[in-house]
């Protein structure tokens, strides 16, 4: 079993068991952690971070951040994160296509771009298309 | 009839008792919120401590400790003083301290000759600063009560962005450090360069679990890259916290100092009340007694 935290800067946000951790990393891709794995740190993408539990799974909107994993303990550091509950998944679309469009006008505009990450994150995670 | 000086009192009492008043629930207020800064500082410590510990894990994987953050500069032209305390007074010495503190820090600095930049968070600070005609550089307000994560992150944004663009060349951070409800005492830490990766794994505590080698993704350097920033944000974040913390508790402590003296004062003017009262009465039936005597003798 692995011990899994998701730490925020406020505080812990998430603390639990899970058998299998699935998360996205900068140049990297998806990876996926179980018992076992070798000592891990990564820079997280803003993208969605799945905890798979024995019965059922917990699955969050990571807003960049790092993954640390040691000794079967995985360790997500976010700024924000956001568990599917708390996902609005009507603003997030309102703000993926003001995002999107604002991107459309000008592809230098990083706010825009982060934002429509974001969007794209929240939305995949609360329509479970990030199911990888 | 009540005599002048009766009046006087009676009226002073009156004041002395709502002023009580005002400082007694400004007693309790302060007494929940320290509660709860305490709490948040205690929450947000995991954070931290897990910070450092990556940070530890990848000083010992072998990461390039080449980070604008780390530049440690040849000559000191101009220091920065990030200095935290309140938006209000009335907390006792604890505006004080740090002002104090932070003018020291500017006064060292320019001994050895080099410039300096102010910033300032609380609106007290500022006060006591422009007052006095020193150069500020920025200031933030609205924050100190109660600071966020986003508070931190606007703070530390500007203060690396000014370090890393060369505007200054070290960074000391005054606040007051949160020991324990009874004790706060000002503190001067070295906030920016940071000190090596070496020598923050060394001082960390976190749980180290550096014995094994340690995969990066993307890479040692790019982990350290976008890792040290969250750092700094960290650690200011943790500060001022407990510089909320201890805010709260200052003020707590100076609110029950002022509701004990009103409560003595009150008793004294009290007592002072009764005492001329009575003489005006002694006075009164004198005046009867051998006025009577006065008009039974004829």
């Amino acid at each position: 079993m692995l011990q899994v935290e998701v730490v925020s800067p406020e505080a812990i946000t998430y603390s639990g068991e899970a058998t299998m951790v699935v998360a996205r990393t900068v140049g990297g891709g998806d990876i996926a952690f179980q018992a076992g794995h070798v000592p891990f740190i990564g820079v997280l993408e803003v993208w969605s971070a799945k905890v798979i539990g024995t019965d059922g799974s917990d699955e969050f909107a990571v807003h960049s951040g790092f993954i640390q994993m040691a000794n079967d303990k995985v360790t997500i550091l976010s700024d924000v994160s956001e568990s599917k509950d708390e996902i609005d998944v009507d603003r997030a679309r309102a703000a993926q296509s003001k995002a999107s469009a604002a991107v459309a006008a000008d592809d230098t505009d990083v706010e825009a771009i982060g934002a429509l990450k974001r969007a794209n994150a929240r939305i995949a995670v609360a329509t479970g298309e990030a199911s990888h | 009839m009540a005599g002048a000086k009766e009046r006087v009192l009676r009226r002073r009492i009156a004041s002395v008792n709502s002023t009580k008043k005002i400082t007694r629930a400004m007693e309790l207020i302060a007494a929940t919120r320290v509660v709860k800064a305490m709490q948040r500082a205690k929450e947000a410590k995991p954070y931290a401590t897990q910070i450092t510990s990556v940070i530890e894990n990848l000083s010992a994987g072998g990461a390039a400790a080449s980070h604008p953050l780390l530049r440690e500069p040849e000559e000191v032209k101009r220091v920065g003083i990030i200095a935290i305390a309140g938006d209000r007074g009335l907390a006792g010495p604890y505006n004080a301290g740090v002002i104090r503190a932070a003018e020291r820090q500017l006064n060292a600095a320019r001994t050895e000759g080099a410039d300096y930049a102010l910033i300032l968070c609380g609106k007290k600070t500022n006060d006591y600063f422009t007052f006095q005609g020193y150069d500020i550089a920025t200031t933030y307000t609205g924050m100190s009560d109660s600071p966020t994560y986003e508070n931190a992150r606007e703070v530390a944004g500007e203060v690396m962005r000014m370090f890393t663009d060369g505007e200054i060349d070290r960074v000391e951070l005054v606040y007051t450090e949160f020991v324990s409800m009874g004790t706060q005492k000002v503190t001067v830490r070295r906030f920016l360069p940071l000190e090596s990766t070496d020598t923050v794994a060394a001082e960390g505590g976190g749980d180290s679990s550096a014995l094994a080698a340690f995969e990066f993704e993307p890479s040692a350097g790019g982990v350290l890259e976008s890792l040290l920033p969250r750092y700094v944000e960290a650690r200011l974040f943790g500060a001022m916290l407990e510089a909320a913390a201890s805010e709260h508790a200052n003020r707590q402590r100076a609110m029950k100092a002022a509701t004990d003296n009103a409560e003595e004062l009150k008793v004294k003017l009290s007592r002072e009340m009764n005492r001329v009262r009575q003489e005006a009465i002694t006075t009164e039936i004198m005046e009867i007694v051998s006025g009577a005597e006065a008009l039974g003798s004829d």
